[in-house]
C-alpha cells in the first residue's frame, strides 16, 4: 500500500512539471519569434559599419528582439534604391542624400545620426598646394554628385575656380599625378594614400568642417511607413547599432577582426592597419558631439545643410525636421 | 693578486692571453675580411639575380604592351567600322593567351554623335570568346581608373592590379589613349585597354626559392602586394600597412624607394620568416611595380660560419694544447725551485748537513742549486768557527769577571774601616770602565795615629792595567809600613818598578799620611791631579801641589815631601782623572770647575763623606747621561774631625 500511494504521488508530480515545462516552452516560443528586418549598410563592408557587424556578431540585435540580415552595400547595391524600392527595410546613408530624396518625394526618416562629425576633406600634393589659394585653377578629382555638394560651398566661400574631373572612389589618379588635388575621406582615401607609400608631409590637407561646412554624414534611415509599423523594432536596431559601436570603440581589435571576416566574405581588399585608422577616425565622428549627442541629430547640423542643398537647387523646398527625425535613441 | 701567484701559473695565464689575444685579432680580421668579401660576392649575385629576373617578366611583359599600342596605331591611323573593331579585338584576344580580354573604350559621342557609352569589349570565358558592350548608366566607364588615368596623363598605364571577376586571379589592365587630330588639333578619342592576368608573373615570382627560406615578392605601384610567399597579403596589404602592423618604419622607406622605381639591396627582417635577411629590390620597365628577392642571411653566411664555428674550435683545442705544455715547462722549472725551497727551510732551521739536489744539472737550476750548496758548506764553516770563538771568548770574559772579583777585593770596600776611631771619617769607591781597571786607592795604620791613604791611576785599562796596579798597591803597601815619609814611599817604589817594567806601564799616585792626633798631613805627589780640600771656612779648592813624576818610568826621579794641617771637619777629596774627564755625548768633560762646584752644593747639604762621594757619583751620571764611561771613576773622601 505504501509503495502505491507514493507511485502515484510521483505520478503527479510528474505531470505537474509537464505542465509548468509546456507553459515556459509555449511562452518562450512566442519571445523566439523575432522580428525580421533587412539592413544595408551604403557601402561595402568596412569599418565604417564597424558597430553594425559587432552588433550583429555580438548578439546584440537577437538581445533587442530583432532578426536582423545584413545585406552588402556598396556601387552596385546603393542603400538609398534599396529603402526606397523596399528592398531593405533599413538603410545607412548620408544626410545630404536622405534630405534630398525626403525633399523628392521618398517619405523616409531619420531614426538616429551616427557620424556627427564630416570626414569629407580635400587632400592636395603639398609641392603644388600650400594654401587655400593654391587651389585655383587646380585639377579636383570628385566622386559623384554626393561629394560635390560640400566642395562646391567650400569653394563659393573661398570664390575658387578649380578644373572637376570627376572620377569613380579610387586615389589612383591622384597618386599618378593625373588631379592635383583628391576628395578623400579622412576615415578611407587619405590612409589609403598614406599606405600607398605618400608620407603625410607631402600632403596638403583642408577638412570642411574645419570651413564651416559640417555635414553629418553617415545616419540610421527608415521609411515612414516601417517606422509607424515598428516604432518599438526601429529604435531598438538604433540602441543595438550603438551597443555594438561603443562595444567596438571600446573593443577596437575585436572589432576590426569581424569587420575584416565581412570584408574576406565580400571579397574586399581589407588590411588591419587601415581598418583600424578608421575606427579610429570614425570614434572621432560619433563622440564628436560629446555623448549626450551620441545618435542624435542636430535641428543646427539639418538647416545648415538643407539650406546648402537648395541654395544648389538640389531641393526646392526644405522637408521639416519634425518630420524628417525621429529621436530614437534615449540613453542620453 | 697576481704577484702573489706562482710562477707556472702566471707563465701560462700570460701566455695564454697574450697568444689568445693575437688569434683572437687574427680570427676577427680574417672574420670580417672574409665577410665583407662574401657580402660583397651576394650583393653582385642578388644584383643579377634580381635583374634577370625582372628582365624575364618585361619579356614578357612589354611584348603585351605592344598589342594595345598595336591598335592605338591603327585607330590613329586608318579609318574603321564597327565590325572592323570586334573583329580586332577577337582576334586579338584569341590570339594572345595572356590577354583575358580588350576594349576600345570611346570618349563620350566620339564614335558616334548620339551614342554616349561605345566600348566593345571582347574576353575569353570557358574557351571562347566573347564580346559585349561596357558602358551603362551602372558603369560609367569614363570614371574608372583605367580609362581615367591615361586619359589625364596622357600616355599608357598599367592600372593597379585588381581581382577579375570570380575573384580567383590577379588581372591588370594595360591601357593606352588614343588621338586624332581633327582641326589640327589632337583630340582625345578613348582608351584602348587590355586585361592581362597575373597568374604567369605569380607563378613566375612564386618559383623563386633562395636558400631554403628566401623568397621573392612583387608589389604594385601603391605598394600592394601582388605576389607573396603568405598569400593573405596578396592584394590587401601594401608593404607600407605591413610596415605599419609590425613596427617596421625602415620598411617604409624601402617601400617608398621600391615604387619610386630605385634598386636597392639592404638589410631587413623578413616578417614571413622574421629572420635576418638582404633584400634586393628592382622595378619593372615596363609597368613601374618592383620586385624584391630576401636572401637570408644565415643560409648565404652558413659555409663562413661553419669554417669559423671550425677555427675556433681548433683554436679552443690548440689553446688547451699549449697551456697543457706550457703548464709542463713552467712545473719542470718550477719543480727544483720548490724543492730547493724546502731544503732552505730546513737549513734555516739549522739542517746543515742536509743534501742539496739538483747540484748535477748543468742549467740555471742546476748552479743555484751549486751556490746554494756552496752556501751551505760556508755557513757551516762559519758556524764552526763561531762556536769555536764563541767558547773562548766565554772563557775569557769568565776569567775577566774573576780578575774583576780579585781586583776589587784588593780594594778596601767595608765602611766605615775604622769604626772605632773617631778622629777622623773614610769613604772609597772605584768603578772600573771595563771589567778589571787601572785606579785604585788604599788606607791603612802605619802605628797608633798615623794613617796612609792613597789613590792613583795606571796607565791603560783592563787587565795589564790591574795586575801593575795589584803590584804597586802591594809595593805601596810594603813601603809604607816601613814608616817611612811619603816622598821616600814613592822613592822607594819607583825605584823597585823601573828596572823590570819592560813594557813602560806606569802609575799617577797621591800619597798622604795623617796624623790623627795633630790632623798634619804628609804627602807627595807622583804626577796625579791635585785633591780638594773642602772646609767650612774657606769653601772648595784645589791644594797646592808639586806635580811630580809619575811612578815607573824613570828611576833617577826623587819625589818631593809636602804638608799641610787640617782643622776639624776639613774634608780631603781625592779624586782620578775619571771623574775630571768624564764626557757627556755633546763632547764635554765634566771638569775640576764642576766638580768645585759640585761639592760646593753637595756641602750646603751634608758633611758625611759617604753621601759626599754618592752624590758626586750621582752629578757625573746626571752629567754624561747616556754617554758611555770611558775611564775608571775613583774618588776618596777624608774627613778630620779632630781630637
Amino acid at each position: 500500500m505504501k509503495v502505491h500511494f507514493n507511485y502515484s504521488k510521483k505520478l503527479k508530480l510528474a505531470l505537474y512539471f509537464l505542465i509548468i515545462f509546456l507553459t515556459i516552452y509555449i511562452n518562450a516560443g512566442d519571445a523566439l519569434a523575432l522580428l525580421h528586418l533587412t539592413f544595408i549598410p551604403q557601402w561595402r563592408p568596412q569599418a565604417q559599419f564597424a558597430g553594425y557587424y559587432v552588433a550583429y556578431e555580438k548578439g546584440f540585435y537577437k538581445k533587442y528582439g530583432l532578426d536582423i540580415k545584413i545585406l552588402t552595400g556598396g556601387p552596385d547595391t546603393p542603400s538609398n534604391e534599396y529603402l526606397k524600392d523596399k528592398k531593405a527595410d533599413i538603410a545607412t546613408m548620408w544626410l545630404s542624400s536622405a534630405i534630398q530624396m525626403r525633399a523628392h518625394g521618398i517619405r523616409l526618416v531619420n531614426i538616429a545620426q551616427i557620424f556627427q562629425r564630416s570626414s569629407l576633406m580635400l587632400v592636395a600634393w603639398r609641392s603644388k598646394v600650400k594654401t587655400i589659394k593654391d587651389l585655383n585653377g587646380k585639377k579636383v578629382g570628385v566622386w559623384g554628385t554626393i561629394f560635390m555638394i560640400p566642395l562646391k560651398a567650400f569653394i563659393k566661400k573661398f570664390n575658387l575656380k578649380v578644373n572637376i574631373i570627376p572620377q569613380m572612389g579610387s586615389i589612383n589618379l591622384f597618386l599618378r599625378g593625373g588631379v592635383d588635388v583628391a576628395t578623400a575621406m579622412l576615415y578611407n582615401e587619405y590612409d589609403k594614400i598614406i599606405n600607398s607609400g605618400v608620407n603625410p608631409n607631402e600632403l596638403t590637407t583642408f577638412l570642411f568642417y574645419k570651413y564651416g561646412f559640417n555635414f553629418p554624414e553617415d545616419g540610421i534611415y527608415v521609411l515612414q511607413s516601417t517606422y509607424q509599423k515598428y516604432p518599438k523594432a526601429c529604435c531598438a536596431f538604433v540602441k543595438a547599432s550603438i551597443e555594438g559601436w561603443l562595444y567596438a570603440f571600446e573593443h577596437p581589435k575585436e572589432a576590426v577582426d569581424i569587420v575584416m571576416k565581412y570584408m574576406f566574405k565580400a571579397h574586399v581588399p581589407a588590411n588591419k592597419v587601415h581598418q583600424t585608422w578608421m575606427l579610429d577616425i570614425i570614434k572621432k565622428s560619433f563622440f564628436y558631439h560629446g555623448i549626450r549627442g551620441i545618435g542624435r541629430l542636430y535641428k543646427k547640423d539639418y538647416y545648415n545643410l538643407a539650406k546648402i542643398l537648395k541654395q544648389e537647387g538640389l531641393i526646392n523646398t526644405i522637408p521639416s525636421f519634425k518630420d524628417f527625425y525621429k529621436d530614437c535613441y534615449v540613453e542620453k | 693578486m697576481l704577484k702573489n701567484r706562482g710562477i707556472a701559473f702566471k707563465l701560462t695565464l700570460l701566455t695564454i692571453l697574450s697568444t689568445s689575444l693575437i688569434f683572437s685579432s687574427i680570427f676577427v680580421y680574417s672574420y670580417l675580411f672574409s665577410k665583407k668579401i662574401i657580402h660583397k660576392k651576394i650583393r653582385e649575385n642578388a644584383k643579377n639575380l634580381t635583374t634577370a629576373i625582372v628582365n624575364h617578366i618585361d619579356m614578357v611583359l612589354l611584348p603585351l604592351e605592344k598589342v594595345p599600342q598595336g591598335l592605338v596605331c591603327f585607330l590613329e591611323h586608318t579609318s574603321y567600322t564597327q565590325n572592323d573593331l570586334i573583329s580586332l579585338l577577337k582576334s586579338i584576344v584569341k590570339n594572345n593567351p595572356d590577354i583575358y580580354g580588350c576594349a576600345i573604350a570611346f570618349a563620350p559621342y566620339k564614335f558616334d554623335k548620339h551614342l554616349l557609352y561605345f566600348s566593345p569589349y571582347c574576353y575569353k570565358s570557358n574557351g571562347k570568346i566573347k564580346l559585349k558592350y561596357i558602358g551603362s548608366d551602372s558603369y560609367r566607364y569614363f570614371y574608372w581608373d583605367w580609362y581615367q588615368l591615361p586619359k589625364e596623363l596622357g600616355h599608357c598605364v598599367w592600372t593597379e592590379p585588381y581581382y577579375g571577376k570570380g575573384g580567383g586571379v590577379i588581372m591588370a589592365t594595360y591601357a593606352v589613349p588614343f588621338y586624332k587630330i581633327i582641326n589640327g588639333k589632337k583630340e582625345f578619342m578613348g582608351v584602348v585597354a587590355a586585361d592581362i592576368s597575373l597568374k604567369w608573373l605569380q607563378n613566375i615570382v612564386e618559383s623563386i626559392k633562395i636558400g631554403k627560406t628566401g623568397y621573392a615578392f612583387l608589389i604594385s605601384k601603391d605598394g600592394r602586394f601582388i605576389t607573396y610567399p603568405d598569400k593573405r597579403f596578396i592584394m590587401n596589404e601594401t608593404i607600407f600597412t605591413v610596415a605599419k602592423e609590425y613596427n617596421r618604419p625602415y620598411l617604409r622607406k624601402i617601400g617608398i624607394e621600391m615604387i619610386h622605381g630605385c634598386c636597392g639591396f639592404v638589410p631587413v627582417y623578413s616578417i614571413l620568416t622574421g629572420k635576418k635577411c638582404w633584400l634586393s629590390f628592382a622595378p619593372l620597365s615596363s609597368s613601374g611595380w618592383a620586385l624584391g628577392v630576401m636572401f637570408p642571411q644565415k643560409e648565404l653566411m652558413a659555409d663562413i660560419m661553419s669554417l669559423n664555428a671550425h677555427v675556433v674550435m681548433l683554436g679552443i683545442i690548440g689553446f688547451v694544447l699549449l697551456a697543457l705544455v706550457i703548464v709542463f715547462i713552467a712545473r719542470s722549472i718550477t719543480r727544483p725551485l720548490s724543492a730547493l725551497t724546502d731544503v732552505t727551510k730546513d737549513v734555516a732551521k739549522g739542517n746543515l748537513d742536509i743534501k742539496i739536489p739538483y747540484t748535477h744539472l748543468g742549467d740555471e737550476v742546476g748552479k743555484l742549486a751549486q751556490s746554494f750548496d756552496f752556501m751551505r758548506r760556508s755557513l757551516k764553516d762559519y758556524i764552526k768557527d763561531l762556536k769555536e770563538t764563541t767558547a773562548a771568548k766565554e772563557r775569557i770574559e769568565s776569567e775577566l769577571n774573576i780578575a774583576a772579583e780579585i781586583q776589587a777585593s784588593m780594594l778596601p770596600r767595608t765602611f766605615p774601616p775604622f769604626p772605632e776611631r773617631k778622629e777622623f771619617d773614610i769613604y772609597a769607591m772605584m768603578h772600573p770602565a771595563k771589567e778589571v781597571g787601572g785606579d785604585f786607592y788604599d788606607f791603612f795604620f802605619i802605628d797608633e795615629n798615623r794613617l796612609c791613604f792613597l789613590i792613583g791611576d795606571v796607565s791603560g785599562k783592563g787587565v795589564p792595567a790591574a795586575l801593575f796596579m795589584a803590584i804597586m798597591k802591594y809595593l805601596l803597601k810594603t813601603e809604607a809600613l816601613r814608616g817611612v815619609s811619603p816622598n821616600e814611599v814613592l822613592n822607594r817604589v819607583n825605584q823597585t818598578i823601573c828596572p823590570d817594567n819592560e813594557t813602560c806601564m806606569f802609575a799617577t799616585i797621591f800619597l798622604g799620611i795623617l796624623d790623627v792626633k795633630k790632623g798634619i798631613v804628609y804627602f807627595a805627589n807622583a804626577g796625579h791631579n791635585p785633591p780638594l780640600l773642602c772646609s767650612k771656612n774657606r769653601g772648595v779648592k784645589l791644594i797646592d801641589v808639586s806635580k811630580g813624576f809619575v811612578v815607573g818610568v824613570m828611576d833617577e826621579v826623587i819625589f818631593e815631601s809636602q804638608s799641610l794641617t787640617l782643622a776639624p771637619g776639613d774634608i780631603l777629596f781625592l779624586y782620578t782623572d775619571g771623574v775630571t774627564e768624564a764626557m757627556n755625548t755633546d763632547g764635554e768633560l765634566f771638569s775640576v770647575e764642576r766638580l768645585i762646584t759640585s761639592l760646593e752644593d753637595i756641602l750646603k747639604d751634608t758633611d758625611d763623606v759617604t753621601l759626599i762621594v754618592k752624590k758626586v757619583q750621582d752629578k757625573i751620571k746626571d752629567f754624561v747621561k747616556n754617554a758611555s764611561q770611558s775611564d775608571d771613576i775613583t774618588m776618596v773622601a777624608l774627613k778630620f774631625k779632630g781630637f
